[in-house]
């Protein structure tokens, strides 16, 4: 099987420039670098195809050692579809982040940073660095604590009326669930 | 007969079509979610009475016969997973409609909840069936999808952090997969498992090495080994009750069933197993030593998940059929027990407020009923006899002790070890939870509690809510599922034991593909 050295040599950057960006804090680089390295496998695949040759229409005069092999296209169509549809959810994901927590990094788990506090017999403050990695800096919580955030003036007109309502049946007593849980 | 086989993943996806159509009501919908998942359970129970007859079932999509088109493929493995499978997630729909009617809903918006619950449903069910490995890929990524919905379902803060880590996680086991299926396709020009099989044998072995592990890599990450299995327990607890449960009980399962037909269809050879074998003794270990650490009980819970999927590599790992036999009692035990911990878990947090066990206290007397539904489970998961996790882990010790390497000896030891630090973290829950009195519970002095650790800004004690009956009904049927597993033991252990039979070496499942060549 003789490999096209173009294709091979860009796959490898792309793979490389992927990883890169998929181990950076910022969810957005994230984003990029899975589409490079999912655009990297459907090269991957390509490359595996073997050597490009006329369209596989069976029936024309093209003989069959002469057509390229259709199987791994088919492939990376469905493997197209899948990191489309994938990256769809990625960025909604991004900018459901951003409006909660104004910024879009991946932070640390709660409870591993205290395990490691625990571990170690120090009391750190953890989550360092709120937004100094993201693309849009200390713009970006400018922008968002102009913004009207919808959600939370939500959750305080629903807790708001939850309040009132609680104080209104304070005698019936216990069970009464509101709904609405304290985050 | 072979035309229900296509069925099982055509209904629950039709039925996710349904369901969203009729988002806007929400009691037609959850009607259609529990109709689909019934039928589905129906028809696996017949696929598995006929499979189980010696008449493996095999559809060739399309009509384009086996190398070139398309192959689903039901052995009694295959059977036994749907069955299992749609069992647990009627049982889980049963207590979110619990939940959901309970609450108006604000924990699980209903309009996209059952049908995101149905597609994921339709790909645990076709990575079960695939007999191709491009379309075990597509199972993967449709139950990837659905589950990336449902761990951050609400988007609140806290779930769309996990989320990002499973997220991530995901996409790259899924791009580690795909890789692997362009390299095996370069190496044996073909994706239909039955004849990679049959071609893997020309393959130089190093080469072969080299596929193999990256696989085995890729479905790691799914099934949360050791090495790979730190993202599990940072993103599993937070995710809404049902959720978790579903996720515990099958997602990890379908990678460990991607492992199982990889060391038996495509990769038989003993290259690998002692690796494999050390792996499984790593996950052991370490999950239930998490587990030893950790104060809230959805953690705890994802750490005894990452330590008993070291039970079944071990068994897979043997490279036996007592061993894939044992395993294979082991999965289907450790899918129901599971779930139905983390199903107590949530009627836990409802009753009780939290789910650390440092805030938590009393729940014997308030909720006797909760107490017996987390104590079964907690011991058949611990091992005690007679319930099932002891005749699975016997089975696992028996098969390693039959093989007799030192390796297996160890390994022994390290299962007997684990199983009795998995009962000490799930005692300390029943002592901590149920036995301590509510009064206790400020300024409480145990050696049990002071080397736990949780995060200083948890969620704070949340309010306590009513538990429909719906949602102690499917926990309570999950338990006596659990139960029915340990007094069925025996046609269940035989029926595992048939299906490792048939995993002894590729020929059996390349037969079903290729019935008439001559091999």
């Amino acid at each position: 099987m003789t490999v096209s050295l173009v294709l091979l040599i860009v796959m490898a950057v792309m793979y490389a420039s992927g990883v890169f960006l998929l181990l950076e804090r910022s969810m957005t680089r994230v984003l990029l670098g899975f589409l490079l390295i999912g655009n990297a496998t459907n090269l991957l695949i390509l490359i595996m195809g073997g050597e490009a040759g006329f369209a596989p229409i069976v029936g024309g005069d093209v003989s069959s050692e002469e057509m390229s092999d259709p199987l791994p296209q088919a492939l990376i169509l469905t493997a197209i579809v899948i990191t489309f549809a994938v990256s769809a959810f990625l960025m909604a994901l991004i900018y459901r982040s951003w409006r909660i927590a104004k910024d879009d990094n991946v932070s640390d788990d709660a409870d591993d940073v205290a395990m490691r506090d625990f571990a170690s017999g120090v009391e750190s403050e953890n989550t360092a660095s709120a937004s100094a990695d993201t693309e849009f800096g200390i713009r970006a919580e400018a922008a968002v604590s102009q913004a009207r955030d919808l959600e939370r003036e939500d959750e305080r007109a629903a807790a708001e009326a939850a309040d009132s309502a609680v104080a209104a049946s304070d005698d019936t007593n216990a069970d009464n669930h509101t709904g609405e849980e304290k985050r | 007969m072979n035309a229900l086989v296509p069925l099982v993943v055509m209904i629950p996806l039709l039925g996710a079509a349904t369901a969203l159509i009729f988002g806007k009501r929400p009691r037609l919908q959850r009607l259609v979610t529990l109709i689909v998942l019934s039928i589905v359970l129906v028809i696996g129970a017949i696929m598995l009475v006929v499979v189980d007859g010696g008449e493996p079932l095999m559809m060739e999509v399309g009509g384009w016969s086996a190398p070139f088109g398309i192959v689903l493929i039901v052995d009694r493995l295959s059977a036994l997973m749907v069955v299992v499978s749609a069992a647990v997630l009627l049982a889980v729909l049963l207590f979110s409609v619990g939940q959901g009617l309970a609450d108006g809903d604000d924990e699980t918006p209903v309009s996209i909840y059952y049908p995101t619950y149905l597609i994921l449903a339709t790909g645990v069910f076709n990575a079960f069936i695939a007999g191709d490995l491009f379309n075990l890929y597509v199972g993967f990524e449709i139950l990837l999808v659905a589950s990336y919905v449902l761990i951050t379902l609400g988007g609140t803060e806290a779930r769309i952090r996990a989320g990002v880590t499973y997220i991530v996680v995901s996409l790259l086991s899924s791009m580690l997969f795909l890789g692997s299926i362009a390299m095996i396709y370069g190496a044996v020009g073909t994706v239909n498992i039955a004849q990679i099989s049959q071609r893997m044998g020309d393959i130089p072995v190093d080469v072969q090495i080299m596929l193999h592990a990256m696989l085995l890599v890729a479905f790691g990450i799914k099934a949360a080994v050791f090495p790979l299995s730190f993202w599990l327990p940072d993103s599993y607890p937070t995710a809404p009750a049902p959720v978790t449960a579903v996720f515990a009980g099958l997602l990890t399962k379908v990678g460990v069933y991607a492992i199982i037909r990889t060391e038996t269809v495509i990769f038989p050879g003993p290259e690998l197993n002692p690796v494999l074998m050390v792996v499984a003794l790593l996950t052991m270990v370490v999950g239930a030593l998490g587990a030893v650490a950790q104060a809230d009980i959805k953690r705890l819970l994802s750490f005894t998940l990452v330590s008993h999927i070291g039970y079944m590599i071990l068994g897979v790992a043997l490279g036996t059929a007592a061993g894939t036999s044992a395993a294979i009692f082991y999965v289907v035990h450790h899918i129901i027990v599971q779930t139905t911990l983390f199903l107590a878990a949530g009627l836990i947090e409802r009753k009780g407020g939290s789910t650390s066990i440092n805030e938590l206290g009393g729940l014997l007397k308030a909720s006797p009923l909760i107490a017996v539904l987390f104590f079964i489970p907690a011991l058949n998961l611990g091992g005690i006899p007679p319930f099932s996790g002891f005749i699975g882990k016997l089975a696992l010790f028996e098969a390693s002790a039959e093989q007799g390497t030192a390796l297996s000896y160890l390994l022994i030891g390290a299962g007997a070890f684990v199983s009795l630090l998995t009962l000490y973290a799930l005692m300390r829950v029943w002592n901590m939870a149920f036995w301590r009195p509510a009064a206790d519970v400020a300024d409480y002095e145990s050696p049990m509690l002071t080397n736990v650790s949780e995060a200083p800004n948890a969620p704070a004690m949340q309010q306590t809510r009513t538990i429909p009956k719906l949602m102690v009904t499917a926990t309570a049927g999950m338990v006596v599922l659990s139960v029915a597993l340990t007094v069925f033991a025996g046609p269940l252990f035989s029926l595992s034991s048939r299906a490792g039979e048939n995993l002894e070496g590729p020929s059996t499942y390349v037969d079903i593909v290729f019935p008439q060549e001559e091999r």
